[in-house]
């Protein structure tokens, strides 16, 4: 089975958030960076589906050459090569587009990734994918068991969880419980150094959004807490401060 | 960024004599991407298994701590210092040293994990027959097999060598019968092989022996009730008649307190550089209380007298963290040497320790000591929550207290320090006398007024440091003088000598480090470090001017004494800095980032 699993390269969760350039650009100063946690269960499952099953994992990160420890992680905790697109992934169609690019040369039986990354969180690039390719793409993936060549899959939606099968190739966007997170053994680590990491170009399909500035969400205020007694005070404050009755 | 430390051509305890620069010192902002990997993978396992699982470890919930030992070998980190050929990684003494800083923050588990793969593991590496090894060391680098080392005795402390255990070659010739009691030993609950010290027959030294738990006639008390690292298994261990293979005595007949001086060195410095991670993740948290905590309408981390404290913290583990890396990357390019001689890799990396094993006392003395420090300013930043077991800090605070007493007592090792630099002196294979003679001329001639161009970065602290060697020399090399081999016994002037010493290279090794920062990160970049540099050497020249004032005035009077207090004066005098400047800019950055003021591993 050959398993594609893609990783973004994100901020550390702790790290403070800041900007540049008049609010257009992400300030990096002192920032450390981490698989995307969702990527993160991606590969657990995929290093996993492969102890299982047999195969390979490839990793695949679109990103400058600033995210190669990242992706040398990755091969750290059980990939066995990986592809770099070497760009900036600008927007989730321009990233999907790299994905296909790269998922048509390799013919893989299972392409995984996040539900969504965590730094721009926009859960569009599994779906996106898998309709540059024709394939099918489900998320967020919370169960993914391989029998045959059918996977049984299991999701979350609004209400209920949904039970189902479908044959391979398919692209899924995981979150846990799909695998527990994976430290990488020292072993792996020394291995990943003489592991193939390719670096490819990206294909020549222009950006298509530019960040117009950034915004900080506004400060958390603190939490008033009411007397359960005093029904009054509460409608009050709902009413007149929150303004939401 | 990769190692890129040019050899240093010092030997052990020369840094009082000589100048070392920064392109000769390792800093551990040059670990490789692989060792700063194999650092971050080591706090996840912290964060995973360690940290959820506190109270039950401390509880000693059977099986659990063998259990996390297990896991912590199937990721390889038992392993880290082992030779491939034994089914380890064969990484570098520096590596493990990584190894040891970083699990420094799981308590209990930091002293079960340094015990397996430090005094338990070491001597059959260093001392063992090839079967030996190949018998014994896969076992324990994976952690299928956990081990102890049993020295200690009831009446045979710091006086290891005086145990009364016995060994009796059986009537056969073909075991050793060993009886004997030993205690304080780390992991035996759950050992299943024992590093068992004991003399054979009416010998004057030690044998070692390496016993299976197996072997039976192997006997326990219950577990240690203490104050501290409470999950950590410590019991008395009795051997009546235990039956050992001849096979497994560990090395020669009577060698037994050199390995075990020999292995404690080791120890001794891995658990110095074993205390950083600790003191990093106590820094983050009393500074995270200290933001969250609102009192008279702030956060408490906006007083100064707040800010002293977290400011010390940072300053005295970087402090720690500077010395421990220099001396570790030494120790590894001494046995690279030695290897490259034709020695054999197990007697280099004892060579190499012996050879540094000055440098491993003041590690070990100092990091104890800073650890000290920020689990009991820790505390105080809590408050009244700082008392309570709910926060983090009453935990930290007794289990930090036993790296000051094992290993070798501070004691003990402040008088092992200034015992060897004597030794090698008189050896001549350390030229103490010539400089020590010099700084006696220079005591009695007038004073040049030269004025040194200080205008560079550091010039100052530099120029101040070579005074401050002086001054150590000065103190040394009187009381040699003055009591020749009978200095031996007068162990409050050796520990005023051993702290001047301790912090000599605890500055050095600030200032060489700042020095390389600065090279790397520019002036302004580094402005972090060079407030840290500049506070922690304040302190330590305050440090060293007192102990060498209270030293002199111990054994001189009259006239000496004043010579000797005007040289102290001259050799420790320096420009006064704004200390309450320095800790806030330090303080500032850590209240912003809501932790300790830096991260090298991610």
């Amino acid at each position: 089975m050959k398993i594609l699993v893609c990783i973004t390269h994100v901020p550390d969760t702790t790290s403070k958030i800041s900007f540049t350039d008049g609010n257009t650009k992400f300030d990096k100063t002192g920032v450390q960076y981490i698989i995307g946690p969702y990527d993160d269960y991606a590969l657990a499952r995929a290093v996993e589906l492969k102890e299982q099953h047999g195969g390979s994992i490839t990793v695949l990160n679109v990103g400058e050459a600033e995210t190669e420890p990242t992706i040398r992680k990755a091969l750290a905790i059980g990939a066995d090569e990986a592809i770099r697109v070497n760009a900036f992934p600008s927007d989730a169609f321009f990233v999907a587009k790299q994905i296909a690019s790269v998922a048509k040369e390799g013919a893989y039986d299972l392409i995984l990734m996040g539900r969504e990354s965590i730094d721009f969180n926009g859960g569009q690039v599994h779906s996106m994918v898998g309709e540059l390719m024709g394939l099918p793409s489900v998320s967020p993936v919370m169960v993914l068991d391989i029998e045959g060549s059918t996977a049984k899959i299991q999701r979350e939606i609004e209400g209920g969880k949904e039970f189902m099968e479908l044959d391979m190739p398919f692209i899924a966007g995981c979150q846990e419980p799909i695998a527990e997170w994976k430290i990488p053994n020292m072993r792996g680590i020394m291995s990943a150094r003489s592991k193939p990491l390719q670096v490819v170009d990206p294909t020549d399909d222009g950006v298509q959004a530019d960040v117009e500035v950034f915004e900080l969400p506004p400060a958390k205020e603190a939490v008033k807490l009411v007397d359960p007694e005093n029904l009054d005070e509460l409608v009050n404050l709902l009413k007149n401060e929150a303004k939401v009755l | 960024m990769e190692a890129v430390a040019n050899k240093s051509t010092l030997k052990g305890g020369e840094f009082l004599i000589k100048e070392t620069s920064a392109e000769e010192v390792f800093i551990p902002e040059e670990f490789s991407e692989e060792q700063k990997m194999m650092a971050a993978a080591t706090q996840d396992f912290i964060d995973k298994e360690i940290t959820p699982n506190r109270d039950r470890i401390d509880n000693m919930e059977e099986g659990l701590m063998p259990s996390l030992m297990e896991k912590a070998g199937e990721l390889g980190l038992l392993g880290v210092s082992v030779p491939e050929a034994y089914g380890g990684l064969g990484m570098n003494f520096n590596t493990g040293m990584l190894m040891a800083d970083i699990i420094a923050s799981s308590g209990s588990f930091s002293t079960a994990y340094g015990a397996h793969t430090g005094i338990g593991t070491l001597p059959i590496l260093y001392y063992g027959t090839e079967e030996q090894k190949q018998k014994y060391i896969p076992k324990l680098a994976t952690g299928e097999w956990k081990a102890c080392y049993c020295l200690t005795e009831p009446d045979a402390g710091s006086d290891a060598n005086s145990g009364k255990t016995k060994a009796k070659l059986s009537d056969d010739g073909k075991h050793y019968i060993i009886n004997g009691q030993k205690m304080w030993i780390s992991n035996a609950g759950f050992a299943d092989l024992f590093i068992v010290f004991a003399k054979i027959d009416d010998d004057k030294n030690l044998t070692a022996f390496i016993v299976e738990k197996e072997y039976g006639g192997i006997t326990m008390n219950d577990e240690e009730r203490k104050l501290g690292i409470k999950g950590s298994s410590t019991r008395q261990v009795f051997f009546n008649d235990c039956k050992v293979p001849v096979e497994n005595m560990l090395s020669e007949r009577e060698n037994g307190f050199k390995i075990a001086v020999n292995v404690l060195n080791v120890g001794r410095i891995k658990l110095g550089c074993g205390v950083i991670n600790g003191c990093k993740s106590i820094a983050s948290e009393a500074t995270n209380y200290a933001n969250e905590r609102k009192q008279f309408g702030v956060s408490i981390s906006s007083f100064g007298a707040i800010q002293t404290k977290l400011a010390n913290m940072a300053a005295k583990t970087y402090a720690v963290e500077s010395a421990s890396y220099r001396a570790g990357q030494n120790i590894d390019d001494a046995i690279e040497a030695l290897i490259g001689e034709g020695m054999d890799p197990s007697k280099a990396k004892l060579k190499a320790l012996e050879q540094f094993s000055i440098e491993c006392a003041i590690i070990k003395i100092h990091g104890s000591e800073v650890l000290d420090y920020c689990v009991d300013e820790g505390v105080q930043v809590y408050g009244g929550m700082g008392f309570s077991e709910e926060a983090p800090m009453a935990r930290a605070y007794r289990d930090a207290r036993i790296t000051r007493i094992y290993e070798g007592t501070n004691e003990i090792n402040r008088m092992l320090i200034v015992g060897m630099m004597l030794k090698r002196a008189m050896k001549g294979e350390l030229d103490l006398l010539g400089p020590a003679m010099a700084v006696g001329k220079e005591l009695t001639a007038i004073p040049s007024f030269e004025q040194p161009d200080l205008s560079a970065p550091l010039a100052e602290e530099k120029e101040v440091l070579k005074k401050l060697k002086k001054s150590a020399l000065m103190v040394a090399g009187k009381a040699a003088e003055t009591f020749g081999p009978k200095l031996n016994d007068e162990q409050e002037i050796l520990m005023h000598i051993a702290d001047m010493l301790i912090e000599i290279y605890a500055a050095e090794s600030t200032i060489l480090r700042t020095e390389k920062l600065m090279n790397l990160y520019g002036e302004d970049g580094s402005k972090l470090y060079q407030n840290m540099c500049k506070l922690y050497f304040h302190e330590a020249v305050q440090k060293i001017k007192n102990h060498g004032d209270e030293a002199v005035a111990c054994f001189t009077e009259g006239d000496e004494l004043k010579v000797m207090l005007m040289g102290m004066k001259r050799f420790t005098k320096s420009t006064p800095v704004n200390t309450r400047n320095l800790r806030r800019a330090i303080a500032d950055v850590m209240i912003r980032e809501n932790k300790f003021p830096y991260s090298l591993y991610s």
